[in-house]
């Protein structure tokens, strides 16, 4: 099978830069802690209310600067739906769904993720900004699904 | 004109393809007037209903027939009539997908399946909208059965001869069908319809998503592949050039099905239950697709610039000037290519690990894919309906009709370039898909989408009408265009006269690697998931 030449360099130079690419992504992934959000802990949702850390929905200061905020989401809430942070203070936040999907985003920055039903999913992020941040679901989850949302201030 | 029983069967499923492009189309037009706060529903209907009807109308059933009804035409044009045993199977296969059609489309409007058209539980919609989407898929297996017999038939009668190259990616693009939706079947006959009839009353859902992604993805190839083919034969006719590599087209489409399938973990990047682990391998696979779509942009250029040169332009890109640019046939193709070079980008960007967090289930991606199957898809397909359908009906695409046509087209790429920015810029701030208004009690962040989704509305306008004016124009071409013979244009190839590698042709090699990568992305993760599953979940009605 004939390549034409050009094709062949064409192929190479594209072929190296995906390399290239895939190398960062890695390492990105892998060594500097970005990567998608994969919690694998599992939880009973129709036993929310007595498994921890479900059983106590809220921020919990566990150092300095530094929050632990669970939440629970359910059509077509979160739990609890008014947050109020200082500036820089870092959260870690365990989420999880008691009824369908949900879709966990704070518009803005990178925090975007999946609750399914039956796992807890986790995040951290760094807020150096102050300002009235939005917490939306980002997954369809019945027909209230545009009013399902949260307000996270940072002061 | 083409061998006149299979004519019939070709337009059976063109026709009912633009009808459900036309409902499809309105109801998308909706969408963006309800989410810009310009109307609200009449009929009780509501937003989420409508968009599960769009989708399912556009997504599933406008791509799958027209598909059809395209490949049909090409497989009777390049290996002659179907036997009549095979057309039978084709018919067959029209009806379960028209059954199933409209049976989806009853539950939808019953509100009785208002769960979008990806269906992911524990969402739970009336059994018979399961029973629907099976019965679609069910027929498509009639259609590939009848496809693939014709194929074999005709090597058995030619042996040792080279397949013709549409018959061949015909074969390809169905494979690469039969393989992905093992996945939807299997959630659908094994989860869903058991679950929704109450036989089990819970669900593991991030298997039913897991089975529902392995699909999803190669889905998007499903609809591409058709493109490429007029892309790879159709064109290089038309400018009045030469296909590039007969070989090389023929390795493109087979590594589109090695690397089209085990990726659909990219689709679950942000969702718990998966190691990160397993998804950065699938990322990996996913991002090999690269390498045929670097073939196939190769072979694009490198067929204009012969096919210029050929008719005496000079200069590095002086060729350029002598493309056919007023022949809907071309025109309509290279906008769809153009298009692609933006879409792939974004697929790129949506398809990474960690970029995939800023874009996630954000309105970018419904402009990434509305400017894939809404653009690349969509308008190769616009400009073969506008030779096919004449070529099918004896009539010829005159010069008037062929400028009505390149204003459609261009109407088109209005429409779609205005949507799909608006949507593209607006999602990068975090603007949610699948959303009947942004107006979070009027919070500051959201205040800011307001103008973008009036823009959508702008496009969305435009595009339907863009869609009218298709309509009409088809409806001409079939009815009231003078009568002639219009071609159905097939390249030949500069490497024509030698054959292809007998690799090339062995399925049993090709299905094997491709089996084997399934096996290497998926075996550890789903045993797992099958195992040690989360606690399940009851059905939800929450509409």
């Amino acid at each position: 099978m004939h390549v034409h030449k050009l094709e062949k360099v064409w192929l190479a130079i594209g072929f190296i830069t995906l390399v290239a690419f895939l190398t960062t992504v890695g390492i990105q992934a892998f060594a500097s802690g970005h990567g998608a959000p994969s919690d694998l802990t599992k939880v009973d949702p129709q036993n929310l209310e007595e498994t921890e850390p479900f059983d106590d929905p809220g921020l919990h200061e566990i150092g300095e600067n530094e929050y632990e905020l669970v939440m629970i989401l359910q059509s077509y809430g979160f739990t609890p739906n008014e947050i109020t942070i200082p500036e820089g203070a870092t959260l870690h936040f365990k989420i999880t769904s008691k009824d369908v999907v949900h879709g966990f985003e704070i518009a803005g920055t990178t925090v975007n993720m999946m609750a399914t039903p039956g796992y807890v999913n986790s995040t951290t992020y760094t807020f150096d900004e102050t300002g009235e941040y939005l917490i939306l679901c980002n997954e369809y989850c019945g027909t209230g699904h545009h009013f399902m949302s949260a307000q996270l201030e940072v002061k | 004109m083409g061998h006149q029983n299979d004519v019939k069967l070709s337009l059976y499923h063109i026709y009912a393809a633009f009808v459900a492009l036309f409902i499809g189309g309105s109801l998308g037009l909706l969408q963006t007037l309800v989410r810009s706060e310009s109307i609200t529903l009449p009929f009780k209907l509501n937003y989420y209903q409508v968009l599960t009807a769009h989708g399912v109308l556009l997504a599933l059933v406008f791509t799958t027939l027209f598909i059809f009804g395209f490949m049909y035409a090409g497989i009777s044009r390049t290996t002659g009539e179907f036997t009549s045993h095979r057309r039978k199977a084709a018919w067959i296969g029209y009806l379960l997908m028209i059954v199933g059609t409209v049976l989806g489309v009853v539950m939808i409007l019953m509100n009785k399946a208002t769960v979008l058209y990806t269906f992911y539980a524990p969402l739970q919609a009336s059994p018979l909208f399961y029973i629907a989407l099976a019965l679609l898929i069910v027929g498509t297996y009639f259609a590939s059965y009848a496809i693939i017999s014709q194929y074999n038939g005709w090597r058995k009668a030619n042996p040792g001869q080279k397949t013709p190259l549409f018959a061949f990616m015909a074969v390809a693009t169905i494979v690469l069908w039969l393989i992905a939706t093992l996945g939807v079947v299997a959630a659908v006959l094994f989860q869903f319809i058991p679950w929704s009839l109450g036989w089990s009353e819970e669900i593991n859902v991030t298997l039913s998503r897991t089975l529902f992604w392995y699909f999803g993805h190669p889905l998007v190839y499903f609809w591409l592949l058709p493109a490429y083919m007029a892309w790879y034969v159709v064109v290089p006719k038309v400018i009045g050039g030469k296909i590039f590599s007969d070989s090389l087209a023929r390795l493109a489409f087979l590594l589109f099905i090695l690397f089209s399938i085990p990726v659909g973990f990219h689709h679950q990047l942000t969702e718990p239950g998966i190691s990160e682990a397993w998804k950065f391998l699938q990322v990996i696979l996913t991002f090999a697709v690269i390498l045929p779509s670097l073939m196939t942009a190769f072979s694009m250029f490198a067929s204009f610039e012969l096919a210029g040169r050929e008719k005496g332009y000079k200069g590095v890109f002086g060729w350029f000037k002598g493309l056919p640019w007023s022949d809907v046939r071309f025109l309509s193709a290279f906008i769809g290519m153009a298009f692609f070079i933006p879409a792939g980008a974004g697929g790129i960007i949506n398809a990474s690990h960690q970029m995939n967090q800023v874009i996630h289930n954000t309105i970018w991606v419904t402009g990434h894919f509305h400017i894939t199957i809404g653009a690349t898809v969509i308008l190769t397909f616009f400009g073969i309906a506008y030779w096919l359908v004449p070529h099918l009906k004896g009539r010829v695409l005159t010069k008037r009709m062929n400028s009505l046509a390149n204003f459609q087209i261009v109407l088109w790429t209005i429409g779609m370039f205005i949507m799909s920015a608006a949507m593209h810029f607006s999602g990068l701030s975090g603007n949610p898909r699948r959303t009947q208004n942004t107006d979070y009690n009027g919070h500051e962040v959201a205040s800011q989408w307001g103008s973008y989704e009036t823009a959508m509305a702008v496009g969305g306008t435009l595009l339907l009408f863009s869609i009218f004016m298709f309509i009409i124009l088809i409806i001409r071409l079939a009815k009231t265009e003078p009568l002639g013979q219009e071609e159905f244009p097939i390249g030949t190839a500069l490497d024509e006269s030698t054959n292809p590698p007998k690799l090339l042709e062995n399925w049993k090699l090709w299905i094997g690697i491709a089996i084997a990568l399934i096996l290497v992305a998926y075996t550890i993760p789903v045993f797992d998931i099958i195992q040690n599953p989360a606690p399940g979940s009851p059905g939800y009605k929450f509409w």
